[in-house]
């Protein structure tokens, strides 16, 4: 009984500490350093529309657009989650293929545009796949390729500084540097 | 090159921290008599005096029942409790059983969908208050393990012993990580989830809330569970290269201290060396296995004009590096963590063996404190069979290793293949198993095999094409985290009880050594033998048959 | 191992009735004792239906099924094989002491009279007459007479002893025979508990009980079969899901291959050798546990005496006062010792004709005998009074001449410092000087010494002399301590204080007043020369007498953890490689990919299982002379000794069935079996 008793009392303890205390003080000290994302990264536009986030991929078919990496989940940010599939599945194969068509460009493709990934919110691509779309986006908006290829280059990083290589690019922040530079 | 370089840092960075670290919690959990805030801790619990084994269990198993009655309710109720911004709906109970079992007993098995299902009430003050002091459950419990082979009279008070690891250790280190995690971009945010008009005009929910807290005990505590469903792949749970790194360090950091505090508690740092060495060296095949094997690429997309330079990408991130995506998956159940950086259900067939492998041991550091407990379940093994090859009645530590301790050890390790192989039988034999898989052939074996697996070992990932949110699943995994959890700490806390009982053996030339290298060899061969040998008929049927009848295209 | 005993290991007067207990011990309440075998015979009993079901209706391939059944049959003989081996060569040596048993008489006294009774109707308490030429009919204690007694029915030692009445030569043996002289003795044991008994029941392996650490290892084997079973009785399940099936012989197959069936066939076989190779040895284990107990020792506590040095203490020089002739002193210390027949007396006298003196005593010389009270020696002669003896005792005669007291002090200290017994020489009330008895280090117990140092086992010297002398002698034999001008309670404190460090002491001793020691002690070595009551508190008896077979008992134990411990890692290390030839048998239907995993390249599916299975029954056979022999045993520190034997059969356990599995496929094939 006295066991009950104390446990009982430690857990009262270590709520308070955990979850109240603990909480509240990453809590605090987010939101009063970085608010912006603390809050998830939010994009707004000029008029103040959230428009997304940073972080989390939207859908993109518009050919003006760059596109992002496909999503098992059809870039749900409220259930997120990947397809799961073995790579062996011969589904993978089949929306491949679709993707390649919808693509409709002869060269191979850049692996990462016909993958999922593991939440179906991957906001970034390969340098390799935006370079790969630049004809179409390009031609879509009357612009020379060449300047649609600096941008993305201006964009692209290596997520890990000098411990990574193969360099990536943020799909929104370029689409969104795509428009206000049209 | 840059997956050496990394595997090294990451390794290498984590095992210089646990030393120290290591020494720390030695004192904060063992202090000497009168010293550290102890007085503290008794008068909050109001718990007296020192307990002998079954005292100990006793408080454990009664503390933990308050555990899984506190978090049940609250699940229970979410519809109707407070923090709810996203007005969550009620959970089945199948489910809020399975969540239960999983969070009490340090697993993190999800058979839901943070996001979708749960209110940040229920977020914070049932999941990550249990990643807390499931936790420190399990410190607690080596550190008793730890008094009783060091000949202490007692093993000190779990009470006592579970607000040091609450209060000294983990809170602490997650203040830091919590802290590093909101600076670095991950969310930290009691609103509802944001609405968005993306720029085609669609709308976009976007689920957020008070992730960076959750993260960081999540790691540090080997809990695993995700905020978010797809745990640390979603950009809004891991953000960055920067994120994961430190994620990856928090996951194995205070599992590698325990060995040290082990070691310093027994006051015998040279054997801890051996045993971490021994942990170490498993941890760097698996990991080098895994990078080596996810380097062939996606085996669906061969034929097709894809070009694949960096090996398997189905369910990787980018910004986490190519290499980074199997070094997390082994990393993470590595550790009983569990939560994951690449699905592990894309993995290549034998980079999946791979995570299967350490949850079939569960001694290669393994979860916070209780990983240390599971290798000491395989010392008693390798010091009978090495103690009679030296020609004495074997002995640990001046301890007789005689039939009752066998006995209880050997229990431990059949329990273990008891619940992964009987649980996937079961299930792979009938309707509940085999509509659930998602791939075909080998693979959708291998998700029914890995989800018991990651329930015995207590471990919490998956391989999540497994449709596992049905009453069947539900509730045979949630007994299976249960008896996974428990029975491999009572049983060697048991074996340490017998020990205390004794007259501890003075240590000779003649006694077997347990501070060399040949010792170490010898934990080796039986962690093999006993641990893994088990599985290889099951291995053959899942991961080696998926590799060899489908992806045949060997890496090497 | 030489030749011979090799040999003598496989006479057919050892294997046809081997052959036959095999059989005998297929009885399931036999079977039992050992849960791993027992096991293995119920699933060959499955198997054995299964294939008759298949002859019956003709489904299945039932030449594969018979020659399975046939060879998990023959697993279970060859372990009930392996046992009956063993004990059949302790009932060899136990049929000899039966015969001897069988026809004991008695004479049981009632008053004066006494009547001849079978030996098995004399009860505890009992007193019988003894005459020269009888057996003993029963263990006991003389009480009255003195005999000599030939104890070679027992200890194969043809060479008289002496029994007497009271002190510490007093215990009797059944079967022994007075070859002089008659003797009453009080029998101590009640019929069938006798030595005799006990003995007979111990080589024969009949009254074996298990050791603790057998019952340990017993429940890892059992634990490892039942994981076993689960890791192969789920097998179906999982092929299930791939919607297939795999042949139960083929289940049976592989899980008999899994457990670890070789060291459960062996292990009581082990067990009985040990304590045969200890009855070889002449020494008598009142219990398995004893044996394994004294592969445990710490501590090791040598009597000085018979164990580090000889028996005897040789005169190695003669010290004469300042002022006194050598001569003198020679004459006189020869003289004194002419009549003295101990060994010490004739060394005396062996070393001064050595150095040239030549004395006869005269004809009316009074010979002085040495008695406890006076402790000293000599002759009266011509009017001289010629003493030696014990310095102080000698001193106590007269009251000599203080100067020379004081020289005789300085010489006779120098004499003990070095580890020698000074025995002073006077002639009336003049001190000539002293006789330097050396004890003689026995050859090579320095090397025996640092052996066991290394083996991590400290010995220590329990010795009467004072610890000037015992800590010579503890140098200059390399002895790790002593215990100098020791009592019996000296003995049991010292031993209750090592045991309290947690330390395992072994001692032998043969007196009444060695019994608490006997007693305390994890190893106590009675000599049989020994009371009854020294008899009974040891747990072990040493026949030869011989102390300084304490040591070869240590070896003898670790000997037997050793071969149990090696023969384990052997039969589990072989698993890895029965795995690999069983299990891309049974999956290669199912994916053909798993074809990969037959890195042995066997011939076909069937072969595979077959050759596996007879490897698993063939290596059992194979292991026995291992397992009666005992692994080499080498003294050596804990932590070569794991390298050694973990190279050896683990490392051989691994690769040894490889090459097996691929000797016996290839075979197999030649023959057409599969």
């Amino acid at each position: 009984m006295n066991i009950l008793v104390s446990s009982l009392r430690v857990v009262v303890a270590s709520m308070g500490l955990c979850v109240v205390g603990y909480t509240g003080v990453i809590l605090g000290v987010a939101q009063a350093v970085t608010p912006a994302t603390a809050d998830g990264s939010l994009v707004a536009d000029a008029s103040g529309q959230v428009v997304g986030s940073r972080l989390v991929a939207q859908g993109f078919s518009d050919p003006r657009y760059v596109w992002p990496r496909p999503s098992a989940v059809n870039y749900d940010a409220a259930a997120a989650g990947g397809s799961n599939l073995s790579p062996a599945n011969p589904e993978i194969a089949t929306r491949a293929k679709a993707i390649i068509a919808a693509y409709g460009v002869d060269a191979p493709i850049p692996a990462d545009l016909v993958t999922a990934s593991g939440a179906g919110l991957d906001p970034h691509i390969s340098l390799a796949g935006a370079l790969f779309q630049v004809p179409r986006v390009a031609k879509a908006r009357g612009m020379d390729e060449d300047s649609v290829r600096g941008l993305i280059t201006r964009l692209a990083f290596a997520p890990g500084g000098p411990l990574t290589q193969d360099r990536i690019v943020n799909v929104l922040e370029l689409n969104l540097a795509l428009d206000a530079g049209a | 090159m840059d997956a050496l370089f990394l595997v090294t840092l990451v390794v290498g960075t984590t095992a210089l921290l646990s030393w120290p670290l290591g020494q720390y919690m030695a004192w904060a959990m063992d202090p000497a008599e009168g010293r550290g805030p102890t007085a503290l801790f008794t008068r909050i619990s109001g718990a007296r005096g020192t307990q002998g084994w079954r005292g100990y269990v006793t408080s454990l198993l009664v503390f933990n029942l308050l555990m899984f009655a506190v978090c049940f309710a609250l699940l229970a109720l979410q519809q109707v409790l407070p923090l709810n911004p996203d007005a969550k709906g009620a959970l089945s109970a199948d489910l809020v059983f399975n969540t239960t079992a999983s969070f009490t007993t340090n697993t993190n098995l999800q058979h839901y969908s943070g996001e979708v299902s749960m209110s940040y009430l229920s977020q914070l003050a049932a999941l990550m208050w249990l990643q807390f002091v499931s936790a420190a459950t399990g410190i607690a419990a080596l550190t008793a393990l730890a008094r009783g082979i060091a000949g202490r009279g007692n093993m000190g008070h779990f009470l006592i012993d579970v607000q040091r690891a609450t209060v000294l250790v983990l809170l602490p280190l997650a203040l830091i990580v919590g802290l590093y995690m909101a600076l670095m971009g991950v969310p930290m945010t009691l609103q509802g989830a944001a609405k968005a008009l993306t720029l085609e005009g669609a709308s976009q929910t976007i689920a957020r809330g008070p992730v960076a807290a959750f993260l960081a005990i999540k790691q540090l505590g080997t809990n695993g569970g995700g905020f978010f469903g797809p745990n640390a792949t979603h950009p809004l749970e891991n953000p960055s290269f920067w994120t994961n790194l430190v994620s990856m360090i928090a996951i194995i950091l205070i599992p590698m201290a325990c060995v040290w505090m082990f070691g310093r508690i027994i006051g015998r740092p040279r054997h801890a060396a051996v045993i971490f060495s021994v942990m170490v060296l498993f941890l760097i095949a698996k990991i080098a296995g895994s990078v080596w094997f996810e380097s062939v690429p996606t085996f669906a997309l061969r034929d097709l004009p894809v070009a694949q330079t960096i090996g398997n990408l189905e369910g990787k991130e980018l910004r986490l590096g190519a290499t980074t995506g199997p070094l997390w998956a082994v990393l993470t159940s590595s550790t009983s963590n569990g939560s994951v950086g690449a699905m592990h259900d894309s993995l290549n067939p034998l980079t999946g063996l791979m995570p299967m492998i350490r949850m079939w041991l569960n001694a290669t550091f393994g979860g916070v404190g209780v990983g240390m407990i599971n290798m000491f379940v395989y010392i008693i093994v390798a010091v009978f069979v090495a103690g009679m090859m030296v020609g004495r009645t074997p002995e640990y530590l001046g301890h007789r290793v005689e039939a009752r301790e066998v006995k209880l050890a050997v229990m431990v390790l059949f329990f273990h293949s008891l619940l992964i192989l009987g649980g996937t039988a079961l299930f792979a034999a009938t309707s509940w198993g085999q509509g659930s898989t998602l791939n075909p052939g080998a693979h959708g074996f291998s998700e029914i095999l890995y989800e018991f697996s990651s329930a015995s070992a207590n471990n919490g990932s998956g391989f999540e094409g497994l449709g596992d949110n049905t009453v069947a699943w539900n509730i045979a995994t949630g007994l299976v985290m249960l008896l996974g959890r428990y029975v491999p700490i009572i049983l060697p806390l048991a074996i340490v009880g017998s020990f205390m009982a004794k007259r501890r053996a003075a240590q000779s030339a003649g006694t077997l050594g347990v501070e060399d290298a040949t010792f170490g060899t010898m934990l080796v061969i039986t962690v093999v033998i006993f641990g893994a040998l088990t599985f290889l008929p099951a291995a053959a049927l899942g991961p080696l048959a998926d590799h060899f009848s489908q992806v045949r295209r060997a890496p090497f | 191992m030489s030749e011979t005993s090799s040999k003598s290991l496989f006479t057919p007067a050892l294997l046809v009735p081997a052959c036959r207990d095999a059989v005998r011990k297929l009885d399931p309440r036999q079977l039992y004792r050992n849960p791993v075998m027992f096991t293995t015979a119920v699933v060959a009993l499955l198997a054995t239906v299964l294939a008759l079901h298949s002859a019956m209706t003709g489904a299945g391939d039932v030449g594969f099924q018979a020659q399975l059944v046939f060879w998990l049959w023959l697993t279970v003989l060859f372990g009930n094989f392996a046992e009956a081996l063993a004990e059949g060569r302790g009932k060899a040596q136990a049929a000899a002491l039966r015969s001897t048993k069988a026809e004991l008489m008695g004479k049981k006294l009632s008053g004066a009279s006494h009547e001849i009774v079978a030996a098995s109707t004399l009860r505890a308490g009992d007193l019988v007459l003894v005459e020269m030429g009888d057996l003993i009919p029963a263990d006991g204690e003389v009480v009255q007479g003195v005999a000599s007694v030939n104890e070679a029915a027992i200890t194969g030692e043809s060479a008289p002893v002496i029994r007497e009445a009271g002190g510490d030569r007093s215990a009797v043996t059944a079967g022994t025979r007075v070859i002089s002289d008659q003797i009453t003795v009080r029998v101590t044991v009640e019929p069938g508990q006798g030595f005799l008994d006990r003995m007979i029941a111990l080589v024969e392996g009949a009254a074996r009980a298990k050791t603790p650490n057998e019952v340990a290892l017993t429940i890892l084997l059992t634990g490892l079969t039942l994981i076993f079973l689960i890791a192969v009785g789920t097998l179906p399940a999982f092929t299930a899901y791939a919607g297939q099936s795999i042949p139960v012989p083929v289940l049976v197959a592989l899980f008999v291959a899994l457990i670890p069936t070789t060291i459960s066939a062996l292990l009581s076989a082990i067990g009985i050798a040990g304590m045969d190779r200890l009855v070889r040895f002449n020494v008598l284990a009142k219990s398995g546990r004893a044996v394994e107990a004294a592969g445990d020792i710490d501590v090791l506590l040598l009597d000085k005496t018979g164990t580090i040095t000889l028996g005897d203490r040789q005169a190695s020089e003669f010290v004469a006062l300042p002022g006194v002739a050598q001569g003198d002193l020679v004459e006189a210390a020869m003289l004194a010792s002419l009549a003295d027949e101990t060994p010490e007396g004739r060394s005396i006298v062996a070393l001064a004709r050595a150095q040239g003196m030549e004395a006869t005593a005269p004809t009316d010389a009074e010979v002085v005998q040495f008695t406890a009270q006076t402790r000293v020696s000599g002759i009266d002669a011509d009017g001289r009074s010629i003493r030696k003896g014990a310095v102080d005792a000698l001193l106590k005669l007269h009251d000599f001449d203080a100067r020379a007291t004081q020289a005789l002090r300085s010489v006779t200290d120098r004499i003990a410092r070095e580890g020698g017994t000074p025995l002073a020489v006077s002639d009336g009330t003049r001190l000539l000087g002293a006789i330097h008895l050396k004890d003689i280090i026995k050859a090579g117990i320095k090397e025996r010494f640092a052996e066991l140092r290394h083996m991590g086992i400290r010995t220590v010297m329990i010795t009467g002399d004072n610890p000037l002398t015992a800590a010579a002698i503890a140098a200059e034999s390399g002895v790790d301590d002593f215990l100098a001008e020791a009592t019996p309670e000296d003995k049991l404190e010292l031993i209750r204080k090592e045991q309290s460090g947690g330390r395992l002491v072994a001692m032998c001793g043969d007196g009444t007043n060695d019994a608490p020691a006997l007693a305390q002690s994890d190893v106590g070595v009675a000599m049989n020369t020994g009371t009854q009551a020294a008899r009974e508190a040891g747990n072990m008896v040493d026949l030869d007498n011989n102390p300084t077979k304490l040591i070869e008992i240590v070896g003898l134990g670790k000997q037997l953890l050793m071969t149990r411990g090696a023969l384990t890692t052997f039969s589990i290390a072989n698993d890895v490689a029965k795995y690999f030839a069983i299990l891309p048998a049974i999956f290669v239907a199912l994916y053909p990919g798993l074809g990969a995993l037959n890195v042995m390249g066997l011939n076909s599916p069937q072969s595979a299982i077959l050759s596996a299975v007879i490897f698993n029954a063939l290596i059992i056979p194979f292991l026995v002379p291992l397992a009666l022999r005992g692994v080499p045993y080498k003294p050596r520190s804990a932590a070569r000794q794991l390298i050694g034997n973990l190279t050896l059969y683990g490392v051989g356990g691994l690769i040894v069935p490889f090459v097996g599995i691929k000797v016996i496929d290839l075979a197999v094939g030649a023959l057409g079996l599969a």
